[in-house]
């Protein structure tokens, strides 16, 4: 199926989404969102461009291999409760980090960060293993 | 009034009828739905149920004063044209219906 308007509308609409999608992850911390909701819209936004071109375009535009994201994902979600087992606290206790950056304000970065990442990580690599792979059929 | 909002009595009447009418329009799109004769009659049936939802969840959002349904509006408007894309697509390589 080659279609002039969507493939134009992809364009533009797949920006949008991928943005959207780290929006809503990064705004997981203390309001509604995080790593599986930003990680759906994410690869609905792949799914979508696969859908207007074709496959191998949407795997050349992930540029890695599904299956590489989910292991990625895997260690970083499984790494982030090492590491506060390294600091002698039990596992997957959130440990936090707080610092001044000049000209933006105060961010705290806790351990819950890289795990929520990391499911995202593998929400996208999960979901688009099931839709590439289906899709090539 | 089915809503009390904590607005001004012109818009709480706005918001109420806006929930009204919507709710017919849902029900409306809803007998489509699951009457349509032909395939691609549902499909367009299934977009507008979509549509109503994302007006329902933005007049929610003024009712209950909660910014928080407007992003749930964002994510189904993004989204849900998907499925009717994923259908087209369907019915196009299916032939005619």
């Amino acid at each position: 199926m080659k279609s002039l308007i969507l493939q134009t509308a992809t364009r533009s609409l797949v920006a949008v989404m991928l943005l959207f999608s780290i929006f809503l992850l990064l705004r997981g911390h203390d309001e509604p969102g995080g790593g599986f909701i930003g990680g759906l819209v994410g690869a609905a936004a792949f799914a979508l461009y696969a859908i207007a071109f074709d496959v191998q375009s949407a795997r050349r535009m992930l540029g890695i291999r599904p299956q590489m994201m989910i292991a990625i994902g895997l260690a970083m979600a499984g790494g982030a409760g090492i590491i506060s087992l390294l600091a002698s606290e039990p596992y997957f206790a959130h440990l936090w980090y707080h610092t001044d950056i000049p000209g933006f304000g105060e961010i705290h970065l806790g351990t819950f960060l890289l795990f929520d990442i990391g499911v995202f990580l593998v929400v996208i690599g999960v979901t688009l293993l099931v839709i590439l792979t289906l899709s090539e059929e | 009034m089915i809503f009390d909002t904590g607005l001004s009595s012109a818009m709480e009447i706005t918001v109420n009828v806006m929930m009204i009418v919507l709710t017919v329009a849902l029900l409306m799109a809803f007998f489509r739905l699951v009457k349509g004769p032909t395939l691609p009659d549902r499909v367009v049936a299934l977009d507008l149920v979509a549509a109503i939802a994302v007006a329902i969840f933005a007049v929610y959002a003024v009712v209950v004063d909660q910014p928080v349904f407007i992003d749930a509006a964002i994510v189904l408007a993004l989204i849900i044209f998907l499925g009717t894309v994923a259908f087209a697509r369907y019915t196009e390589r299916r032939g005619r219906p």
